[in-house]
């Protein structure tokens, strides 16, 4: 039993880390996913990891690190989608479990994924009608209404989908561990800054104890998501209890610890300038996919009256 | 990071299974919930069973007595005792987890060599004389004097929140030796024995109306010098060692039960709203018993961390939120204390004692995220 990274996951994260900084820095980020930024995520391996003989575990940590540095675009679902049989490789590619015609979707690169009940299917980009939206919830992350899928060609069966589901809901989970890590580091580093009343806001408890809050989720969600991602390699008994507890502490740490970084940030928590609120909507856009915290509660519930 | 079951790990809760199933089929009913002389033969009769199949103290080191096990063996222990419904550490609680892990890094050889067999074989039962009256989350301001006379400290003073005073054999005792000292710097961390003259008990009635805690009333009580864990006017750092326990691994076995209750109450609810709240909860508990992984492996490799520092102040508000909800979804069945009721009764502890969770907000605040710090 070790859930701590081992010394290669931690080379793995820091390079990743050096990475991001140097490529994919904020104002870089603030500019929004292009075809570029999807060959630098490519190149530097985060679709193909899994099948260049990473883990669960390996993606989760990376998955953390995007998230912490807010990588817009469709990279969950690309992720997903690497090695899929009669799936367009080495493009955006992204996804929805809901099809209904008039269904808001973020935007989905060359082709969309079409995750249901009984299995999976693909749709060319070319085949789905849809009309962007003009202002989407989060600039970075364009939504389409949908209104039409003239062709879609099977992919797999609802095994797969299960599979892709648990693996998607997974990897939102830690990418949310990174929003919610990324906002206490904002809050903290403002608490330290910012002077009231003769001294750091940061020395008041009412500001301390809202990002001690901020910690205590971050650190539970990582501790789930974690634990959710090594029961997928193989390290325990029910995957999807694991996976749908993940999804609601990571969910509900990167919503809580957006608003109370905002709170902390005071009026500059309510600028577009100030990064925050870009963290926030994040955390809100993950909320609806792969599951909901509130889908995922519910299972959990449910599954608990089981044996 | 990999949670596959480790073979040695198995083999060990294999073996423990295999024990607990043929011990607790000769366990005696337990006793009356407050006869305190009966609740100390239960709880060292069955420490002493843990003791003789070498189950006492696992990360004790071997040269005290221990069985030098990893902290996974531990977490191990706790789960599959709790799981099998084994009896709680009880009135061991003290001897087992603070003053014997205090004596273990900070006691003199004779102190380990009186003290730390005969608390693992169950004969020797500790309490706790930290807080006082007016030195609650302040508890560098206790104001208990101990004067040297020679051989002796002179001890007189008033703790609070003793439990266990009642049947204890020993005091693991903070006492002010230099008034004039800065606070933090004039503490002194003393062996009590509970039989000298001039120490008064007083129980107090708690909200469950049983008296697990005691007030101690000292009356110049003569205390070896020899009884001084650490030097003089060290205590503080003293109990520091004391207390890093609490915040470690010391909820394995309330988050077996949390989860346990859990479970009980998703086969009563019917409401769907109810079911998903119970659900979200219950994340937060796998979360909590994640985060102790995490403290444990940690502590394997010697590192000590954010989960460590969190998890007290996670698990006592997670903890809340179940005790809150049992009641609703009990409905009118929740008009009597049953053993859910008291179970929500009892966790309005768990925020309060060891380090209330503002305190554990303004530690976590300064300690791991670097904030400025509180005046004290």
């Amino acid at each position: 039993m070790r859930l701590e990274p081992t010394d290669d996951q931690e080379a793995l994260v820091a390079s990743l880390r050096t990475l991001l900084a140097r490529g994919l820095p904020m104002e870089r980020v603030r500019a929004g996913f292009d075809r570029a930024m999807h060959d630098q995520l490519a190149a530097a391996g985060v679709f193909s990891l899994r099948a260049d003989g990473f883990g669960w575990a390996d993606a989760a940590l990376v998955f953390e690190e995007l998230g912490r540095a807010l990588v817009p675009g469709p990279i969950v679902w690309t992720h997903l989608a690497h090695g899929l049989p009669g799936v367009p490789q080495g493009v955006p590619v992204g996804g929805t479990e809901r099809a209904a015609p008039g269904t808001l979707i973020p935007a989905f690169g060359e082709a969309l994924l079409l995750l249901g009940p009984d299995g999976v299917a693909v749709a060319p980009a070319a085949a789905v009608r849809a009309e962007p939206v003009p202002r989407p919830l989060d600039p970075l992350t364009p939504v389409v209404r949908l209104e039409a899928i003239e062709r879609a060609d099977p992919v797999g069966d609802a095994a797969l989908a299960a599979e892709l589901r648990r693996g998607g809901a997974l990897l939102v989970a830690a990418t949310c561990v990174g929003i919610a890590a990324a906002c206490q580091d904002l809050a903290v580093a403002h608490a330290q800054a910012r002077e009231q009343f003769g001294r750091p806001v940061g020395s008041f408890q009412a500001v301390k104890h809202l990002c001690a809050d901020m910690a205590v989720r971050t650190e539970c969600a990582r501790a789930a998501t974690w634990a959710a991602a090594c029961t997928l390699d193989g390290g325990g008994d029910d995957p999807q209890r694991a996976v749908s507890a993940a999804k609601v502490t990571a969910g509900r740490a990167a919503v809580a610890n957006g608003r109370a970084a905002l709170q902390v940030h005071g009026g500059m928590g309510f600028t577009w300038e100030v990064d925050v609120h870009l963290y926030l909507r994040r955390a809100w856009v993950l909320d609806r996919v792969f599951g909901t915290v509130d889908e995922h509660a519910a299972a959990v519930g449910a599954a608990l009256a089981g044996p | 990071m990999d949670l596959r079951p480790d073979p040695d790990d198995e083999a060990f809760r294999d073996g423990l299974r295999t024990w607990l199933t043929d011990a607790l089929a000769t366990l005696p009913p337990p006793p009356a919930r407050d006869d305190w002389p009966a609740r100390r033969a239960y709880d060292t009769a069955w420490q002493r069973r843990l003791h003789d199949a070498g189950y006492a103290g696992l990360g004790w080191p071997r040269e005290h007595g221990g069985q030098d096990r990893p902290p996974g063996q531990q977490l191990i222990f706790w789960e599959e005792c709790t799981r099998a419904g084994a009896p709680y550490v009880g009135v061991n609680f003290v001897g087992l987890l603070h003053a014997g892990p205090t004596l273990i890094a900070e006691g003199t050889a004779p102190q380990q060599a009186a003290h730390l067999p005969r608390i693992l074989a169950g004969d020797e039962v500790w309490c706790q004389g930290f807080s006082e009256p007016e030195a609650g989350s302040d508890l560098a301001a206790l104001r208990t004097r101990a004067r040297r006379h020679g051989d002796r400290y002179v001890v007189r003073g008033h703790k609070i929140w003793c439990s266990f005073a009642q049947v204890a054999d020993y005091c693991e005792l903070l006492v002010r030796t230099d008034p004039d000292a800065p606070k933090h710097r004039g503490l002194t961390w003393l062996i009590l024995p509970m039989d000298r003259p001039g120490i008064t008990i007083r129980p107090i009635r708690t909200v469950l109306g049983t008296s697990e805690f005691c007030e101690l009333f000292l009356d110049d009580v003569e205390v070896p010098v020899e009884n001084r864990v650490g030097a003089e006017n060290d205590g503080w750092r003293v109990t520091q060692v004391t207390l890093a326990h609490e915040r470690g691994t010391a909820f394995v076995s309330e988050l077996v039960d949390a989860r346990r209750l859990a479970r009980t109450l998703a086969r009563r609810v019917g409401d769907d709203d109810l079911r998903r709240e119970l659900g979200r909860v219950a994340a937060e508990l796998d979360a909590c018993w994640a985060l102790t992984k995490r403290t444990v492996t940690q502590a394997a490799l010697g590192r000590t961390g954010a989960p460590a520092m969190v998890m007290k102040l996670a698990y006592s508000e997670a903890r809340q939120r179940l005790g809150e909800l049992s009641l609703r979804i009990l409905g009118d069945d929740a008009l009597e204390v049953s053993p859910i009721v008291e179970e929500r009764l009892r966790t309005l502890a768990l925020p309060i004692a060891a380090g209330t969770s503002q305190i554990q907000r303004n530690i976590i605040a300064e300690r791991l995220l670097g904030l400025p710090r509180e005046p004290r």
